[in-house]
């Protein structure tokens, strides 16, 4: 039995914690991983979405089609709004790398400066993905739309302004022959409203106080439906796009049909049968999911680099004689912008 | 109290002003490869589009830009390349077995359903 006791763990051997395997303190190999299981945790996230996608094919809406729009400048702008998103996670971990190096030469006036920098970064982010959520759940003026033979397409153009609605029957708080002049955006919601409750018919519509007008609106400017499910809701092999006249002619037919559900706005979690604007309800589920799990991640990492960044201040680190409690929370940093280059990739790219 | 028991590994990572010199260079070439390359994608984005023929290009191209951000990040913000050998393998491999297996059986998986459903109807 002497052989096994010369063999015992103690504080003088291997293991003990005076030589690791890995040459790296235990509080870093954890948070490594930990990211490996997180990692796992969104890579399983990604490949649900994937297997979703592959048993839907044609109908998914496509990156470019469904995000391009920016703040101020309206639609049209393909991917440019998260390419800025993606540009900002990558200077903020730049940042952060750069903080990790000041920490290494025990410089506390450069850390403190880069991680600021950092939480900054991080703020603007959250800040952008909170902008891209609310206009992706408010949707496009147009909507998407459902034509006469019961198939399904998105609508891409310029929408023609509301300059003003005259009324053609007095209800609670109009009279006859009047003429609402509001803002444009304003008319324009009172339309979607009316639109959304089945209160649009021929060309006049019903107010929520129930006086029925008229509108008077810009013209309508490269109109195209492009349509990718068919009447059972089943994805065409190829998308067929109408344009010109004709769409235009096709997106007002179902807006003045009267019916309720012909068109829908923006993406919600309401309800599992009915679409959203952008193709199959799973989209926006995912999208809201993956997003919000990497927001989620992204403000907790804000949280953790302010709290480090006050003990950096305080000089905790500096007494300690290492930085090691920045380059920890340095690698979760990382990690969640390691992790939103595959979500850019899969949710806006490909 | 003092623990002797503990051997501060962090201690053996600092380095000089001109080691720090160099890193820095380094981490400036890294941001310009990352920004560069999302610079492309967008562009490539915008361009061709997913009706195009050559899609299935792109699609392959995408990923494997994706794929080398990803190796920039983890390999030198995440200072990965510099830690031992077999840190890195004990972190990469079981993860990549991992993944590329549930990235077959999920897709194939997908498809199969896709079939099923416009075969069979939904």
């Amino acid at each position: 039995m002497a052989g096994h006791s010369t063999t015992h763990v103690d504080a003088g051997s291997a293991w003990g914690g005076k030589v690791s395997p890995f040459n790296v303190s235990y509080g870093k190999m954890m948070m490594w991983f930990f990211l490996v299981s997180d990692a796992l945790t969104f890579g399983g996230l990604l490949i649900s979405y994937g297997f979703v996608r592959h048993t839907t094919e044609g109908a998914w809406p496509i990156g470019e089609e469904t995000f391009e729009a920016l703040p101020f400048l309206g639609h049209g702008y393909p991917l440019a709004y998260v390419a800025l998103m993606t540009f900002i996670l990558i200077v903020s971990s730049v940042t952060m790398v750069l903080a990790v190096e000041a920490g290494h030469r025990m410089d506390k006036k450069g850390v403190v400066k880069w991680m600021l920098a950092t939480i900054i970064g991080g703020f603007f982010f959250v800040g952008s993905q909170a902008w891209e959520w609310s206009h992706f759940m408010h949707g496009t003026d147009w909507g998407s739309v459902e034509l006469a033979d019961g198939s399904r397409a998105i609508v891409k153009g310029h929408f023609g302004e509301f300059e003003s609605f005259t009324v053609v029957e007095a209800g609670k708080h109009h009279k006859k022959g009047e003429v609402i002049k509001e803002s444009s955006d304003e008319l324009y919601h009172h339309f979607r409203e009316a639109v959304l409750a089945g209160h649009v018919k021929d060309g006049k519509m019903m107010l929520h106080d129930g006086s029925i007008v008229t509108w008077k609106r810009q013209a309508d400017h490269e109109v195209k439906l492009i349509v990718k499910t068919d009447g059972n809701g089943v994805a065409l092999k190829k998308r067929t796009v109408i344009e010109g006249k004709d769409a235009e002619k096709k997106y007002w037919e179902a807006v003045n049909s009267g019916e309720k559900g012909r068109l829908v706005y923006g993406a919600n979690l309401l309800s599992l049968s009915e679409p959203n604007e952008y193709g199959p309800t799973q989209y926006a589920q995912l999208f809201f999911f993956i997003t919000g799990f990497h927001g989620f991640h992204v403000f907790s990492g804000v949280v953790i680099n302010i709290l480090i960044f006050l003990g950096v201040v305080k000089g905790t680190y500096h007494k300690r004689g290492h930085y090691e409690m920045v380059e920890k929370t340095g690698l979760y940093w990382h990690f969640v912008d390691l992790v939103w280059v595959f979500v850019f990739t899969f949710f806006y790219l490909v | 109290m003092e623990r002797d028991d503990i051997y501060e590994y962090s201690l053996d990572t600092h380095h000089s002003e001109e080691v720090g010199k160099k890193i820095r260079r380094k981490i400036w070439v890294v941001t310009a490869i990352l920004t560069v390359i999302t610079g492309i994608e967008v562009a490539i984005g915008g361009m061709v589009h997913q009706d195009n023929p050559y899609w299935y290009i792109v699609k392959w191209l995408f990923i494997g830009l994706t794929l080398l951000k990803a190796g920039y990040i983890v390999l030198t913000f995440m200072h990965l390349g510099d830690e031992r050998k077999v840190l890195r393998y004990v972190i990469l491999v079981p993860y990549f077995i991992f993944i590329i297996y549930l990235i077959f059986i999920a897709l194939t998986e997908g498809n199969a359903v896709h079939s099923t459903w416009t075969n069979y109807g939904g």
